[in-house]
C-alpha cells in the first residue's frame, strides 16, 4: 500500500514538477520554434506513457500485493495484447518522428542568400570573420595561422582583403536575415552554443561545419563552448548580438578588414607570400 | 563504416540461420516432459574448443573489418597517397599459403593416422610461417631504409599498423603451432592430435585469407571497392 | 529415468563429463587465489568491480561538490573537475557495468543456470580475471603518474584527449589507453567462455526457449560486447599511435596554444565512428543482461511466469542487431554528414519498439501476480520506474532535431544517468540481494535493504529528474564552474545544490548496503536451499551455498521451462525446471 501510493507520488510528482517548475527553455531568439514544438510533442507523448506505465504499477502493488490465499494468474501470454501494444507504441514513435525528420530537413538545408559568417574556435575564445564587400570569404589553411594572422587567411586570395577580422570580442548579427554560420577550429573540437538559438553544432579542426538560423529578435546572449575542449573548456565565452539593421551597419563600419590589420606585414614579405601545397 | 556492417551481417545470416533451428517460435510452456519428445533440445555438440575459435575468428574479423573501414574512411581526404608496397610481399603471400597447404595436407595425414607424415608437415608449416614472419619483417626493413616511416603519411601508417595486428595474430598461431608440434612429437598415434591439428589448419586458413584482403587493400586493387563504400556514407 | 541417446542427443554435453575430469584445486591458493571455479571468479570480479566503483562514487561525490557549491572546496580546480568526470564515467560504464554484469553476475549465473558443471574454459576463465584485474591497476596507477589522470572526458576525443591543453596529457591518456585494451583482451577471454558454455554446455532439456531470461540477456550482450570492443580497441591502438609515435590517424593540421603541430590530414571524426561504433551496443551490454535479470526477478516474486517469454526472447535478439545501426546517434551535431541524421533517427525510434514490449511485459507480469514486496521485488520495480523515465528522455535525444538543442547540456547527463546508471544499478542491487543466499547460504538483512532501497530509488530520481529541466533551459555539461551568463537564473544554484546534497545522502545509503553485504556473510539468517521458492536450476543445488561442480553427483535434467509459477493444479506455487512432469502434480 505505501510502496503503490509512493509511487503515485512519484508520477504525479513528476508532471507537477513538470508544469510548476521555474525551469524552462530561455525565450528563443531565432527561427527554430519548431524544434521547440517538437520537444513540447515529445513530452506530452512520453509524459502520458510515463504516468501511465507507473500508476499501473501502483494499482497493480495495491491490487495484486501478496496474501496468503492468493494466487496469481496462470497466463503466458497474450497475443492480441502484445500486437496492440506494439502497434500503439509504433504509431507513437512515428508520431514523433515524422515532425523531427521534417524538421530536420529544413535544418540541414541552407536558404538561398543566407549570408555567411564564419566563427572560429580556439583555446579558448571566439573569433569571427565576415566576407567583406565582395560578400566572399578568402581561402584558409591552418599552416598558415601565426600571431599576424590568427585565422589563417590566404594573403594571396583576392577575395580575403576586405574580409572583417573580429578577434575574441562580440559579433553583431542583422535581425531577420538567414545566416549561415561556417564553423571551423584551429585546434580541438568546440560547439558553437547559444542556447536561445536552439541550433548549435561541434567545430572540427581542419574541416568547415555549418548551421544556419535567422535572428528574430534583438538582444544581446552568450556564446558558449558546448563540446569539451581542455581545461579551459568552461570560459570559452563571447557575446553575439543580434541588431536592426541600422545599428548592424553601424558596427560593421567600425571592424577592420584583414588587408588593415595585415599591412606592415604584407609590405615587408612582398608578394611572395608563401602558399601551402595543401590543405 | 559499410565493410563492418558488411561483415556483421554475413555473422547476423549465420546466427539468424542458427537461431532458425531453435525453434525460437516454440511456446515453451506447452512443451511440459522430457527431452526427445521435441525437436532442437540439445546443446551443440561440436567440441568446445572448435566453437570457441570460430567464434574467436569472428571477433578477429571484426577487428579487421573495422581496419578496413577506416582505411577506406582515411582514404577519402585529398592528402591520400597510396603505399608502393615492397615487392617482398609477394612472396610472403606465397610462404603463408604455402604454410596452410602444409597444414591442410597435416590434417589429411592426421585422418589417415599416419603420425610421421603429420610431424614433418607440422614442421614445413611452421617453417613457412617463419619464413612469412621474417619477410614482414623485411618489408619493414626495406620500408624504413627507403624513408618511408610510420609517421610520414596516413598510408604508411596504416601499412605498419594492419600488417603489425596481422603479424601478431600470426605470432599467437605459431605459438599454438609449437605447442601442437611438441605434441605430435612426443605422441605415439595420430589420434589426440585430430582436434588441434584441425584448429590449426582453420586458423591458418582464416589468417590467409584475411591476409589477402589486406594485401589487395594495400596494394591499391579494393581502391575502387572503397570508393563504392565512401559513396554509401554520403 | 532419461535415455540420455535419444532424440538427436547422440553426444553427452561437455559440462557433462564424469567428475574426475573436472578440474580440482590442489592448493589453498589454487581454490581461493587462482581459482578455476567459475563461482570464484565470478565473487573476484564482484568484490574488484566494486571496489573500483567506489572509487567512481567517490569522485561523483567530488563532481557534485564543485557543481553544488562552486568555489567553496578549491582543491577542485579545472584540471581535477575534468579528470573526475573523465574517471567517473570511464570506472562506472567499463570497469563496473560491464565487469559486473559479465564477468560477475555472468561467471556465477550461466553455469548454475543451465546446469553445467562449470565454464567450459576455465583457465582461460581465470585469465580473464587476472586480465581485468591488471587493466583496473594500470587505470588506478594513472592517480598517481605526473600530471594525473586523463580529463579528455571519457568519450575521450581526439585532438584534445591528448594535446596539452588537457588534463593528463602525458601519462593519464597513455596508461587509460593501455587499461582499456588489457580490459578488452581480458574480457575476450571471459566473453568467448560465457557464449560457448551456453552453447555448449547446457544440462538436457535445457533447449534455448527453456532458458530463464537472465541468461539470454547476458548470452546476448556477451556477444554484443564480442564483437563491439574490437572498435574501441582499433580506436586506442590508433590513438596511441597519434600520441607515442607521431602518426595522424585522427590529428589533422592543429595550431596548439599557438604553436604549429607536425600532424596532417587525420580525421577527428573517424574516432567517434570507430568510438560509438562500440559506445553505442555498449549501453546494451549494460542493459541486456539487466533487462535478462529484473524479468527473473518479477517473475519469482509476482510468483507468475514472465508474460510473453517469446516477444521477451525475439526483443532481446532484435534489440541486439539493431544496437549495431543506431550508433552515429551520439554524433548528430559531430559535424559528420547530416543526411546521416534520417537515417539514425529513424532506426534510433525504431529500437524504441522492441524496448517498450519489454516494459510492457514487465509490467503485465505484475498484473493479476500474485506480489511479494521483498527488497528484490522493490529494486526491480525501482528499475522500471527510472528505466521507463530514462528510456523516454531517449526519444527526445534520440530524434535528431530535438537533439540539437539538447544535446551538451545536462539533458544528456540525466538521460544516460537515469537509463544506464540508476537503472542497471538498482538492477545490480535487486539481484544481489536475491541471490546472495544462494552465494553465502544466509539472507541480507531486509529492514536495512528496505531503508537502502527508498533512500537510493527516491534520492536518485530526485538527483536526475529535476536535472533534465537544467539541461532545457541550456545549462551545458561538463563546465567546472558555470560562471555568469544571462540566461542561468540564479534558483539554478539551489537546484544545483540540493542535488548534491541528495546526491551525498545516495552515497550514504550505499554504505549501508555495504555493510549490510559485509556483515550478513556471518549474522545474516540461513536461508536455506531455495528461500525465494524460485524455479530455475541454480536454486536446485544440493548444497549451498553449490560445492564445486555445482550439482553433485549428476547433472539436472530438465523437463520445462523457467517460469512455472502458480500453474493451475500443481501442489506447490512452483515447479522447479528439473521436477519431471508427474511429481508436479501428484
Amino acid at each position: 500500500m505505501k510502496t503503490a501510493i509512493i509511487l503515485v507520488i512519484v508520477a504525479v510528482g513528476s508532471v507537477l514538477f513538470h508544469l510548476l517548475s521555474p525551469w524552462w527553455w530561455t525565450p528563443i531568439a531565432s527561427n527554430w520554434a519548431y524544434i521547440d514544438h517538437t520537444i513540447s510533442l515529445t513530452f506530452w507523448i512520453t509524459g502520458a506513457v510515463f504516468v501511465a506505465v507507473v500508476l499501473f504499477m501502483a494499482y497493480c502493488i495495491f491490487r495484486f500485493h501478496h496474501t496468503p490465499d492468493r494466487q496469481a494468474a496462470y497466463e503466458p501470454e497474450n497475443k492480441k495484447l502484445e500486437a496492440w501494444l506494439t502497434v500503439a507504441t509504433a504509431i507513437g514513435v512515428a508520431a514523433m518522428l515524422a515532425p523531427g525528420l521534417f524538421v530536420w530537413g529544413q535544418f540541414v538545408t541552407v536558404p538561398k542568400g543566407a549570408t555567411e559568417l564564419e566563427i572560429v574556435g580556439q583555446q579558448w575564445q571566439w573569433s569571427y570573420r565576415l566576407p567583406g564587400k565582395d560578400g566572399k570569404l578568402a581561402t584558409t589553411y591552418t599552416s598558415l595561422i601565426s600571431p599576424e594572422n590568427p585565422l589563417g587567411i590566404n594573403p594571396s586570395d583576392p577575395a580575403g582583403r576586405d574580409d572583417l577580422v573580429v578577434e575574441g570580442g562580440e559579433v553583431h548579427l542583422p535581425l531577420g536575415k538567414p545566416v549561415k554560420m561556417l564553423l571551423r577550429s584551429v585546434d580541438v573540437l568546440h560547439d558553437f552554443y547559444v542556447p536561445e538559438f536552439r541550433a548549435k553544432m561541434d567545430i572540427i579542426p581542419d574541416m568547415v561545419t555549418y548551421f544556419w538560423i535567422t535572428p528574430t529578435r534583438t538582444g544581446t546572449f552568450d556564446v558558449l563552448c558546448a563540446e569539451l575542449c581542455g581545461v579551459g573548456h568552461h570560459i570559452m565565452r563571447g557575446k553575439v548580438v543580434i541588431d536592426n539593421e541600422t545599428d548592424y551597419r553601424a558596427w560593421l563600419e567600425q571592424q577592420k578588414t584583414f588587408a588593415e590589420l595585415t599591412t606592415p606585414i604584407r609590405k615587408a614579405e612582398g608578394e611572395t607570400a608563401p602558399l601551402p601545397a595543401a590543405q | 563504416m559499410p565493410v563492418t556492417i558488411f561483415f556483421l551481417t554475413f555473422l547476423a545470416v549465420i546466427a539468424g540461420w542458427w537461431l532458425l533451428q531453435q525453434r525460437l517460435h516454440a511456446k515453451p510452456w506447452l512443451e511440459e516432459g522430457v527431452i526427445g519428445e521435441f525437436d532442437g533440445t540439445g546443446a551443440m555438440d561440436m567440441p568446445a574448443a572448435k566453437i570457441g575459435l570460430g567464434l574467436f575468428l569472428a571477433v578477429v574479423g571484426t577487428l579487421f573489418a573495422l581496419l578496413i573501414s577506416a582505411y577506406f574512411m582515411r582514404m577519402g581526404y585529398a592528402d591520400w597517397q597510396n603505399i608502393r608496397v615492397p615487392q617482398i610481399l609477394w612472396l610472403n603471400t606465397g610462404a603463408l599459403a604455402a604454410s596452410s597447404i602444409a597444414l591442410q595436407t597435416a590434417q589429411s595425414a592426421v585422418y589417415r593416422r599416419h603420425i610421421d607424415g603429420v610431424r614433418s608437415r607440422l614442421i614445413v608449416a611452421g617453417a613457412f610461417g617463419v619464413l612469412f614472419l621474417a619477410g614482414q619483417f623485411w618489408a619493414w626493413h626495406e620500408l624504413t631504409d627507403s624513408g618511408f616511416l610510420l609517421a610520414s603519411n596516413p598510408s604508411n601508417s596504416f601499412f605498419y599498423l594492419i600488417t603489425g595486428l596481422h603479424g601478431l595474430h600470426v605470432i599467437g598461431g605459431m605459438a599454438a603451432l609449437g605447442w601442437v608440434t611438441d605434441r605430435a612429437w612426443r605422441s605415439q598415434t595420430a589420434e589426440p592430435l585430430r582436434l588441434p591439428v584441425e584448429m590449426c589448419t582453420l586458423y591458418w586458413h582464416f589468417l590467409l585469407f584475411v591476409w589477402i584482403v589486406l594485401f589487395s587493400l594495400l596494394t591499391g586493387w579494393a581502391d575502387e571497392f572503397g570508393a563504392i563504400c565512401r559513396q554509401l556514407l554520403t | 529415468m532419461v535415455d540420455a541417446t535419444h532424440g538427436g542427443m547422440g553426444t553427452i554435453p561437455a559440462a557433462e563429463v564424469p567428475d574426475v575430469e573436472l578440474y580440482h584445486p590442489h592448493s589453498w591458493i589454487e581454490k581461493y587465489v587462482f581459482s578455476q571455479d567459475a563461482k570464484y571468479i565470478a565473487i573476484q570480479y564482484s568484490i574488484t568491480a566494486l571496489a573500483i566503483g567506489l572509487v567512481a562514487l567517490v569522485l561523483s561525490w567530488l563532481i557534485r561538490l564543485q557543481l553544488g557549491f562552486p568555489g567553496v572546496f578549491t582543491f577542485i580546480d579545472a584540471d581535477h573537475y575534468y579528470q573526475f568526470i573523465t574517471m567517473h564515467g570511464m570506472i562506472m560504464v567499463i570497469y563496473l557495468l560491464t565487469a559486473l554484469f559479465l564477468g560477475g553476475f555472468g561467471n556465477y549465473l550461466i553455469p548454475l543456470m543451465i546446469g553445467a558443471r562449470d565454464m567450459v574454459f576455465p583457465f582461460v576463465n581465470m585469465l580473464s580475471y587476472w586480465v581485468y584485474l591488471l587493466a583496473v591497476l594500470v587505470l588506478a596507477a594513472s592517480f598517481f603518474m605526473p600530471g594525473g589522470p586523463t580529463g579528455a572526458g571519457w568519450t575521450l576525443y581526439p585532438p584534445q584527449a591528448i594535446l596539452s591543453g588537457t588534463p593528463g596529457q602525458q601519462w593519464g591518456i597513455i596508461l587509460m589507453l593501455i587499461s582499456l585494451i588489457i580490459f578488452i583482451i581480458g574480457f575476450t577471454m571471459g566473453g568467448l567462455n560465457y557464449v560457448v558454455t551456453v552453447l555448449q554446455a547446457r544440462a538436457r532439456g535445457m533447449t534455448l526457449m527453456r532458458m530463464p531470461l537472465t541468461v539470454w540477456g547476458i548470452f546476448t550482450a556477451t556477444i554484443l560486447a564480442l564483437l563491439a570492443f574490437p572498435a574501441l580497441l582499433v580506436a586506442n591502438i590508433m590513438m596511441l599511435f597519434d600520441k607515442l609515435l607521431g602518426t595522424s590517424f585522427f590529428m589533422p593540421a592543429i595550431v596548439e596554444l599557438g604553436q604549429q603541430m607536425s600532424y596532417r590530414g587525420g580525421s577527428p571524426i573517424l574516432f567517434q565512428h570507430l568510438f560509438w561504433f562500440f559506445g553505442h551496443p555498449e549501453v546494451y551490454i549494460v542493459a541486456l543482461p539487466a533487462f535478462g535479470i529484473v524479468s527473473d526477478l518479477i517473475a519469482t516474486h509476482a510468483r507468475r511466469n514472465i508474460f510473453g517469454y517469446r516477444m521477451m526472447v525475439w526483443a532481446i535478439v532484435a534489440i541486439a542487431a539493431l544496437s549495431f545501426v543506431v550508433w552515429a546517434h551520439h554524433m548528430y551535431v559531430s559535424g559528420m554528414n547530416p543526411n546521416f541524421g534520417f537515417f539514425f533517427a529513424t532506426t534510433t525510434l525504431i529500437i524504441a519498439i522492441p524496448t517498450a514490449i519489454k516494459v510492457y511485459n514487465w509490467i503485465l507480469t505484475l498484473w493479476r501476480g500474485n506480489i511479494h514486496l521483498n527488497v528484490p521485488m522493490l529494486f526491480a520495480l525501482g528499475f522500471i520506474v527510472t528505466f521507463v523515465n530514462g528510456g523516454l528522455s531517449g526519444l527526445f535525444l534520440g530524434n535528431v532535431v530535438v537533439d540539437v538543442p539538447l544535446s551538451d547540456t545536462m539533458f544528456v547527463v540525466a538521460h544516460f544517468h537515469m537509463v544506464m546508471g540508476v537503472a542497471p544499478i538498482m538492477v545490480i542491487f535487486g539481484a544481489i540481494y536475491h541471490w546472495y543466499p544462494k552465494i553465502t547460504g544466509r539472507m541480507m538483512d531486509e529492514g536495512l535493504g528496505k531503508f537502502h532501497f527508498w533512500v537510493t530509488f527516491l534520492g536518485a530520481y530526485l538527483i536526475y529528474f529535476p536535472m533534465h529541466y537544467l539541461g532545457l533551459l541550456g545549462v551545458p555539461r561538463r563546465y567546472h564552474d558555470l560562471g555568469t551568463t544571462d540566461f542561468i537564473p540564479p534558483n539554478v544554484a539551489t537546484l544545483n545544490e540540493f542535488i548534491t546534497v541528495m546526491a551525498l545522502i545516495v552515497g550514504f545509503a550505499q554504505m549501508v548496503f555495504l555493510y549490510n553485504l559485509f556483515t550478513s556473510v556471518w549474522k545474516g539468517k540461513l536461508a536455506g536451499g531455495n528461500p525465494w521458492r524460485a524455479t530455475t536450476l541454480e536454486w536446485q543445488t544440493p548444497q549451498t551455498p553449490p560445492a564445486h561442480g555445482n550439482f553433485g553427483k549428476d547433472l539436472p535434467v530438465v523437463y520445462r521451462w523457467a517460469y512455472d509459477y502458480s500453474v493451475p493444479g500443481a501442489k506447490e506455487d512452483f515447479i522447479p525446471q528439473n521436477q519431471p512432469p508427474s511429481a508436479a502434480t501428484a
